[in-house]
């Protein structure tokens, strides 16, 4: 009935089609669990990303969104090359960065740069703004002296800093000036690829629109992509070319943000976009909201099968035995995958009381 | 470029305190504060002063007219062959059983022990810190063999090891520098591997290494910075501490042998002496306790200059805020305030 995503082509090497900036497939990270006592050994894992498999492409935005714990910032953190991977390949340009060393590491290091949630935790607050803002020239060893400072400086405008603030500490700034700030040093070095992991979350909502359009200007200026982490679903159709879904480590539903938004497959997309608030009140109150029971279950022992089952309005037996491929599903475009045996048909009524066709218990 | 870095950062540190409002930084509101209380400054005026008379020693040798280990048996001496009383045949603070100048000997004394305590304090700084940033920093067995190390350097009995290489090495000032110093930087380093434990989780570090910064570079240029307000609190205190073991060392004779002038010399000799010349025990000991006293309160200054507790309010404060923005929107039930409504307006 579909065709599941040609996941074998991630292992092409370099010679790719060009448009592919960094290519992730099948990555998987488990944090061991050590039991406690004299030797500590690992007694169980924490499974955080579980084979998920996704393209960036070149100036594209990527959003990430899921609930918290879902292994959204693990999954950054592994593109980044900030922890290693437990297997699957993560390419850049068609090179292989997977696990690499950190001096092989330090030439993508200036293509991939990261932006924190916390703008209070991510500048060092014993550092002036200029020496941080300066880090990534002197990391890279790629300007000193006069011509760092200019450079800064440089910066600071262009993300709306005022540049005389150079000498100040990061607690001399505002929340939304600390992010530019932020912004300032990932874009230091010209990458091509900037992780954003909640940029936004942290701020004001007038504070966050302000960061959004200036990403939104840098990445028209500098032709850059993003991975766009979020749980604010109208931030991430907002700035997002694609959308990818995830629950518990894996993709429940990705594809561009259109079907995706507007059609969504993956009663678990149906949920979270239920819950997102409306700007408009009538839709608001026109609208199903889908409640789904129960917490995310651990990922250190995931539910069989779909492993959204248990909260599933839709689930059936067959969701409990059979791990559902990440397929293109009928009549969606072919960018458009599910993870989901019973996929949501258009108008299906998906509230609390639809959950009457074998679905499992609480 | 990591060398640079540090002179930009120590340069910054200087000019700090010259910016007034501007710059705002760490050390300049620690000066401020350290200037308004009132004991610290006393105490940083009583160091002054001891240091003054340490180095001007030569010159008040000069001026009385005694060298510190010279005897002058005819004027220092009394007719019956004991020390002389302060105030006499121009001896300040009388003599010695050999008729040595005491006052002469003091200054001398300070010498040594200003010395003493401040390169062993340097020593035991550097290496704590640095010993402190590795273990904190890298973990694993790294960690693991040197905090066992630094435990056992905690309980170690010094008196055993100086009594050792006195009887090995004979006693001299090295020896002194070198026990004194291997006994007070494994506190240092206990201290400063439990903050970079902490502050390497912080997000900022994470930034520097998604920069590509090594391990050194963060250890030295992004945790350092955040460590040096216990680092210094912790050196201020340690030199009294080793001003005192020295003089423990001395007196005990496995220190500076005599007849170098140190404290802990002059009050060794004095013990027998002090029920015929109070003055041989009571000035010598004088300049031992108002040395440490000064260097302990001004440590209590600084440390409460830095005021970590004033800082841990404000960071508990920014991240309450922070955890209760998301939750504003879930109405909490407002218990009625009774007594400001029972309160009736007060005119």
């Amino acid at each position: 009935m579909s065709e599941t995503l040609p996941r074998d082509t991630a292992t092409t090497g370099p010679g790719e089609t060009d448009d592919v900036l960094v290519r992730v497939s099948d990555l998987v990270k488990y944090f061991p669990v050590r039991g406690g006592g004299l030797i500590s050994r690992t007694v169980a894992h924490v499974q955080a990303v579980d084979g998920v498999s996704l393209t960036i492409g070149r100036g594209q935005t990527i959003g990430l969104v899921g609930e918290t714990g879902c292994g959204k910032s693990t999954l950054a953190r592994c593109i980044a090359g900030l922890i290693p991977t437990t297997s699957g390949t993560v390419t850049f340009e068609g090179h292989n960065i997977t696990n690499l060393p950190r001096r092989q590491m330090q030439p993508y290091r200036r293509e991939i740069q990261m932006i924190f949630q916390d703008p209070y935790g991510s500048l060092n607050p014993r550092r002036r703004v200029g020496s941080i803002i300066g880090d990534p020239f002197a990391v890279h060893k790629t300007a000193s002296g006069s011509k760092r400072k200019r450079a800064v400086q440089e910066l600071m405008e262009r993300v709306g800093l005022n540049p005389e603030h150079f000498n100040r500490y990061p607690a001399e700034f505002s929340g939304g000036q600390r992010q530019r700030i932020g912004v300032a040093r990932a874009l230091a070095l010209r990458p091509k690829l900037i992780i954003c992991d909640e940029p936004v979350s942290a701020l004001d909502v007038s504070i966050q629109a302000q960061v959004l359009n200036l990403l939104a200007d840098l990445q028209a200026d500098y032709g850059l992509s993003y991975l766009f982490i979020a749980h604010d679903l109208e931030v991430v159709r907002h700035v997002s070319d694609s959308v990818v879904v995830m629950y518990l480590g894996r993709i429940a539903e990705a594809g561009p943000k259109d079907p995706v938004y507007d059609a969504p497959r993956h009663p678990y997309t149906n949920a979270l976009l239920s819950a997102a608030p409306a700007a408009d009140p009538e839709a608001a109150a026109s609208r199903q909201r889908i409640i789904l029971t129960g917490d995310v279950p651990s990922p250190i022992n995931p539910p069989s099968g779909c492993r959204f089952h248990p909260r599933c309005p839709k689930a059936q037996e067959l969701c409990s035995q059979q791990d559902p491929p990440l397929e293109v599903k009928a009549g969606d475009p072919s960018t458009h995958v599910t993870a989901c045996h019973f996929p949501v048909q258009e108008g299906e009524v998906l509230a609390r009381s639809g959950r009457t066709s074998g679905g499992q218990p609480r | 470029m990591s060398i640079s870095e540090i002179e930009f950062q120590a340069s910054t540190v200087e000019d700090a305190p010259a910016e007034g409002i501007q710059g705002r930084s760490q050390w300049a509101l620690t000066w401020r504060r350290l200037r308004r209380d009132k004991l610290a400054v006393a105490s940083m005026i009583v160091i002054v002063l001891i240091a003054a008379c340490a180095i001007a020693a030569p010159a008040f040798a000069a001026l009385v007219g005694h060298a510190p280990n010279t005897v002058y048996p005819n004027t220092g001496l009394s007719a019956s062959g004991g020390p002389v009383s302060p105030g006499t045949h121009g001896f300040f603070l009388g003599t010695d059983e050999l008729g040595r100048d005491l006052f002469v000997r003091i200054v001398y004394g300070a010498q040594i022990s200003l010395f003493v305590g401040i390169i062993t304090t340097l020593i035991a700084t550097v290496a704590g810190v640095s010993l402190g940033l590795i273990t904190g920093y890298f973990g694993g067995w790294v960690d693991g063999i040197l905090a066992r190390f630094i435990d056992s350097v905690l309980a170690f009995p010094y008196i055993v090891l100086a009594l050792s290489l006195a009887v090995v090495f004979g006693p001299s000032l090295p020896i002194v520098i070198g026990v004194i110093s291997f006994f007070s930087w494994a506190g240092i380093s206990r201290v400063v591997r439990g903050q970079a434990l902490s502050i390497k989780e912080r997000e900022y570090i994470e930034a520097a290494r998604s920069l590509g910064a090594g391990p050194w570079r963060i250890m030295f240029i992004d945790i350092l910075p955040n460590l040096l307000a216990p680092v210094l609190v912790l050196a201020t205190l340690s030199i009294p501490a080793a001003i005192t073991f020295e003089a423990t060392l001395d007196y005990l004779g496995l220190g500076v042998p005599p007849p170098t002038a140190t404290w802990g010399n002059i009050l060794s000799g004095a013990q027998s002496y002090y029920s015929v010349a109070w003055w041989y025990l009571v000035f010598p000991a004088l300049a031992l306790v108002i040395t440490t006293i000064a260097f302990n309160l001004l440590g209590d200054g600084v440390r409460d200059a830095m005021d970590p507790r004033t800082e841990r309010v404000f960071a508990a404060g920014r991240r309450k805020r922070k955890k209760r923005t998301p939750a504003t929107d879930t109405p909490t039930p407002q218990l009625p305030d009774p007594p400001r409504q029972a309160m009736p307006p007060t005119a």
